[in-house]
């Protein structure tokens, strides 16, 4: 049984403007679906990732998951007793007028048997007499270290990461992404990770699904993912990343942006911006079959 | 050369101490030449660039040091002077978009006043001229969207728009200052290949500021890493990234996640950058440097030939 199993699960907002407006102005409701028919599994001791550019509604997921929002069509199961989530501002996530030690026993509340905190300050890589001390006095990176130490404190068999080293800088992410890989293998912990960054993704993920307007487009292994990308989309998102090697390979110049969410296209939501596009892309969505929704892999046209 | 910055130091005095952000850096820009300036945050890279246009907050102030446009020095002029060299010589690009725009005019407003502000032509010829930077930019139908207010675009036609600006006056030096940072991935993309297009066509000096050794590795000539305000290490980008020679940036490349490399973990450097006002004395990485040994931490290295290179590490002192 998988750990997390989310079953054709969306999430509308309703963003209109307000009821006197739009009976002056005569407007309808505007309706956005942020999140449209996801399904995936995550099974115990995995990282699944889900990248896509901002706006795909990978973050509303994460909250979905977390049940921070109610999801308004579909199913969320959990098989576990509980999860954590570790944010990406480290600066917002942490309440400036506590005391670490504060901070990281809050979750504790909800518990039997209550650990000692410098135990997971330890766990961290910070020190005991840190747990004194008030967020101001952290440098970014040990402020996410604070942020999982507090995650860790509840006991979590399920970790949401929503971009958990996008305000970090590098050589202060690979102390992070190092210790969640090293925190993974010790505890056996479960991670969903949220990213836009394709490089962190393909460094910590098992498996990876790509989003584009609410729709996840591919599911793949990620090493399938990054050797053999079958999606339009998700050969574009590789081809754009800034190539490090300098391997001067060729590669197809990205064209258009994702287009506004209030009014996604008809059919296939990539088809104005893909090559590979016909008259059914227009007009039929494509279903998600064997790890990606696209008609022309459906077809065999590429 | 276009630029020419040397020995630069910014200092920022406080009622305690006066702390150096910029620590007496030299370098220099070519025409047609993009020169990538890559660091953490804090290490000074933002305040160089704002030390060159002359925009330092006080008080912040340019303490020693000279930086010459074309042969001129620019680092003393009073703030006329330097506005009108500014846009007109100096074209800037800021990481976002909606603070280099003016939200109450329409950016057709923005093109025009620049243009005529540093431009002999008339309004017609300014208008002609506006639209064909938008196109050249790459915003479609630019004569439909020549009304338009900054919220009315997107990201990324917002940061054509602010290049499209920049480039108003036709200027010798373009800095950029992590103009991708606020963008999509595929929009990075195609504003990388709009900046390099650009400064080679016209043959303008480029400094391109930001935390992205990806985005250096596609846009930059050369590359100048930096670290606790100073220059560690400049050089050919493929030399740099494929054979670092200051341990800093030995680390910092090890520790940047990459696409189709099997890897468990990341190379990691221990710490974190010194705050400005607790530098160590000798070279400012010797804390956290894996090879460190005596005179490190007694002696400030300065920029030495190591290779292809320059590195300001006394392992590549001449023995």
């Amino acid at each position: 049984m998988p750990l997390l199993k989310l079953e054709s699960v969306s999430r509308d907002f309703d963003v209109s403007a307000p009821w006197l407006n739009r009976v002056i102005e005569r407007e309808p409701r505007r309706i956005l679906r942020a999140v449209d028919r996801v399904s995936f599994e995550v099974s115990k001791g995995e990282t699944l990732a889900l990248v896509g550019e901002s706006g795909c509604g990978k973050s509303t997921v994460a909250r979905l998951i977390a049940g921070l929002y109610a999801p308004s069509e579909g199913r969320i199961e959990f098989h576990g007793r509980r999860l954590q989530m570790i944010f990406q501002d480290p600066y917002a996530s942490l309440n400036p007028r506590w005391r670490v030690r504060k901070i990281i026993a809050e979750p504790m509340l909800f518990l039997q048997t209550k650990k000692d905190v410098s135990e997971f300050l330890l766990q961290v890589g910070l020190s005991p007499d840190d747990a004194e001390r008030y967020p101001h006095e952290f440098s970014g990176g040990q402020r996410q270290r604070i942020s999982i130490a507090r995650a860790l404190a509840g006991e979590p068999e399920l970790l949401i990461c929503d971009e958990p080293t996008s305000a970090l800088d590098v050589s202060v992410q690979a102390q992070i992404l190092n210790l969640m890989a090293d925190l993974q293998e010790r505890l056996g912990l479960t991670y969903l990770f949220i990213s836009h960054n394709l490089a962190v993704v393909s460094l910590v993920a098992d498996r990876v699904g790509v989003m584009y307007l609410g729709r996840i487009v591919e599911l793949a292994s990620a090493s399938n993912l990054f050797t053999r990308p079958r999606h339009p989309y998700t050969r574009m998102l590789l081809d754009a990343v800034p190539d490090l090697g300098m391997t001067g390979k060729p590669r197809t110049p990205v064209a258009g942006e994702v287009p506004n969410p209030l009014a996604p296209p008809a059919g296939c939501p990539f088809h104005p911006r893909c090559p590979h596009a016909n008259a059914r892309c227009q007009v039929e969505v494509p279903r998600f079959t064997n790890g990606v929704a696209c008609h022309a892999i459906e077809e065999g046209r590429i | 050369m276009i630029l020419e910055v040397k020995d630069l130091t910014v200092q920022f005095p406080t009622r305690r101490a006066v702390l150096t952000a910029v620590d007496s850096i030299s370098f220099s820009i070519a025409p047609g030449e993009v020169l990538g300036v890559v660091g953490e945050s804090g290490a000074g890279k933002s305040i160089t660039g704002l030390a060159i246009i002359g925009l330092l907050e006080p008080p912040g102030r340019i303490a020693a040091g000279e930086v010459r446009l074309e042969g001129q020095r620019i680092d003393h002029l009073r703030h006329e002077e330097m506005r009108r060299i500014r846009g007109r010589k100096i074209g800037v690009i800021f990481q976002d978009p909606l603070t280099s725009l003016n939200p109450l005019y329409t950016i057709g407003q923005q093109l025009e006043e620049t243009i005529l502000t540093h431009l002999p032509l008339n309004k017609a010829q300014a208008r002609e001229r506006a639209l064909s930077l938008l196109r050249e930019v790459g915003i479609p139908a630019p004569e439909a969207r020549y009304g338009a207010y900054p919220h009315h675009f997107s990201g990324g036609m917002r940061q054509r728009v602010v290049i499209a600006l920049a480039l108003a006056a036709e200027p010798r030096l373009l800095i950029a200052d992590e103009p991708t940072t606020a963008l999509d991935v595929s929009i990075q993309a195609q504003i990388i290949a709009l900046i390099k297009r650009l400064a080679g066509e016209r043959g303008a000096a480029v400094m391109l500021i930001t935390h992205d050794m990806g985005v250096i590795a596609e846009t930059a000539q050369r590359v100048a890493v930096m670290y606790a305000g100073r220059v560690v290490e400049i050089g050919p980008v493929r030399d740099v990234i494929h054979s670092p020679r200051h341990p800093y940036t030995v680390g910092l490349m090890g520790s940047i996640p990459k696409i189709g490399i099997r890897q468990e973990r990341l190379l990691q450097i221990e710490g974190a950058m010194p705050r400005l006002n607790a530098i160590p004395p000798g070279c400012a990485f010797n804390p956290r440097c894996p090879r460190r040994f005596e005179r490190c931490v007694i002696e400030r290295p300065g920029l030495l030939a190591a290779g292809t290179s320059q590195a300001a590490c006394w392992l590549h002192a001449s023995p």
